[in-house]
């Protein structure tokens, strides 16, 4: 596999070799040098065309963490101000002789068009409304790691699911497993026609009850404007997670977000403090994931 | 053609042989810590920790490395796959580090795995043990214990079986 674009295209068994080896980079960053020999001598360039600082800063220290050398391009420096074209742009960059390209872009299908494009081995670091794969894979290593498995559990996905290519990466991931996969939120946020593998919860306490792991998405304020929802105070009234329902969940469960949190939209200060709540850890995972993706891709 | 080198009894005995050796070479036991190269060299390194409490009553630490990350050979259309977690829990600074390897062939198993010892701390010294070595250095390493010296040919292959992995302990030359 030259790179990854998105769950979509994985196989279970191509799924779990990224787990799998997602733990013994887990082990390096354990170490007081946190560093392998790996990738010596090759490049990785950070492309990001919209703004992120936690995805772009997981995937600059696994580049580092396996002795790559990292660039950094990000929109507000660069030429794309100035009317480059996504195309030129990967052309230019292909002249540095770079090996990996990571890639964050507004546009779905972005991540795909420069994989189409290029020699070099293409991550997707999130493509408009399409997908986030090493989020999906950082979760699920997340899951596996405190839970032992994925098959048999029941994991409710709350909030934004229309517009999160979060959602939309865990969900192909976890169809891949044998698992009960709830989607929570306002039926503004829900797709109309769910999958046929998914069961739909309007009402917050009703989908968290029983499951294993609850991952709340975050709510993009400007979601507010474009009529969704008719205000983030009443969102988290009725589906912001908050201490009144942490008694609905199992006390084994485990409690998820990607980050970056709204407390008072989707979840309370509770609740990230939370025993339960494993979002900090999955920072960590995050980066041991991305090695692992990174090392895994190779050009045949 | 398979023609068996080492059948269970004598794979034991080298290894009893191998253990006195460390024991007297380091006079006893105290400062040593034993180092598995995945996967044979786990289980061999374990049976060498089981052997040396037998003898002497203490538990030397047996730890666990995966050299993938650091061999010479990755390259961007080569990737080694399957990789073990490592597992060193324990300090290595200025212990005595026996590394421990079924087969020792070109040497670069053994250098790469010293480079990866070396991430973990400053050993006092690194001393290597090997059931078979089968020849054909390509970098200048060499055993401080070998089980048996086999000499073969570059198209030939040794074939460890372990009990812990296949069932049974054996040593096998296959070649074509």
């Amino acid at each position: 596999m030259k790179d990854l674009i998105g769950i979509k295209e994985l196989s279970r068994a191509q799924i779990e070799e990224i787990l799998n080896t997602a733990k013994a980079f887990k082990e390096v960053l354990q170490r007081d040098i946190k560093k392998v020999p790996t990738l010596r001598g090759k490049t990785a360039i950070n492309l990001f065309f919209e703004p992120s600082t936690r995805t772009r800063t997981s995937f600059e220290l696994a580049e580092k963490r396996l002795s790559l050398d990292v660039l950094n391009f990000s929109v507000p420096t660069s030429a794309v101000v100035k009317g480059e074209t996504l195309y030129d742009t990967l052309k230019t960059i292909e002249a540095y002789n770079v090996d990996y390209i990571v890639i964050r872009h507004s546009s779905s299908g972005a991540a795909k068009f420069i994989a189409d494009h290029t020699e070099a081995s293409v991550i997707n670091a999130g493509d408009g409304i399409n997908e986030h794969p090493t989020q999906a894979l950082l979760d699920a290593f997340s899951i596996l790691e405190i839970k032992g498995r994925i098959d048999g559990l029941k994991i409710a996905i709350v909030g934004d699911i229309l517009h999160s290519r979060v959602a939309r990466s865990n969900y192909y991931l976890l169809s891949k497993f044998d698992t009960e996969i709830r989607f929570v939120g306002p039926p503004t946020f829900l797709p109309s026609h769910p999958p046929e593998n998914v069961k739909v919860y309007y009402r917050l306490r009703d989908g968290i009850k029983d499951a294993d792991v609850i991952i709340m998405l975050r709510i993009q304020l400007e979601r507010q404007k474009s009529g969704f929802i008719p205000s983030l105070k009443e969102y988290y009234h009725f589906w912001g997670l908050k201490k009144e329902d942490l008694s609905f969940v199992r006390d084994d469960a485990i409690l998820m977000h990607p980050g970056p949190m709204n407390r008072g939209v989707e979840v309370s200060t509770e609740v990230v403090n939370d025993p339960r709540a494993i979002i900090l850890k999955q920072v960590t995972n995050g980066i041991a994931t991305r090695m692992a993706v990174i090392y895994l891709l190779r050009r045949s | 053609m398979e023609k068996e080198l080492l059948n269970e009894q004598e794979i034991e005995r080298i290894l009893t042989r191998i253990t006195s050796e460390i024991l007297e070479k380091n006079k006893g036991a105290e400062n040593i810590c034993l180092v598995g190269i995945v996967t044979g060299g786990v289980y061999l390194a374990q049976r060498i920790a089981k052997k040396i409490k037998e003898t002497e009553g203490i538990e030397v630490p047996v730890g666990v490395l995966d050299i993938s990350f650091y061999r010479d050979d990755v390259s961007l259309s080569n990737k080694p796959r399957d990789i073990k977690p490592t597992n060193i829990p324990f300090s290595i600074d200025k212990k005595r580090i026996v590394l421990v390897d079924d087969v020792l062939f070109t040497g670069r198993s053994v250098r790469a795995a010293m480079d990866a010892l070396m991430d973990f701390g400053r050993p006092e010294q690194i001393q290597l043990a090997v059931l078979i070595d089968r020849g054909h250095r390509e970098l200048p390493i060499t055993a401080n214990y070998t089980g048996k010296y086999i000499p073969t040919a570059k198209t030939e292959k040794i074939k460890v079986y372990l009990k812990e992995i296949n069932g049974k302990d054996s040593v096998v030359l296959m070649s074509q």
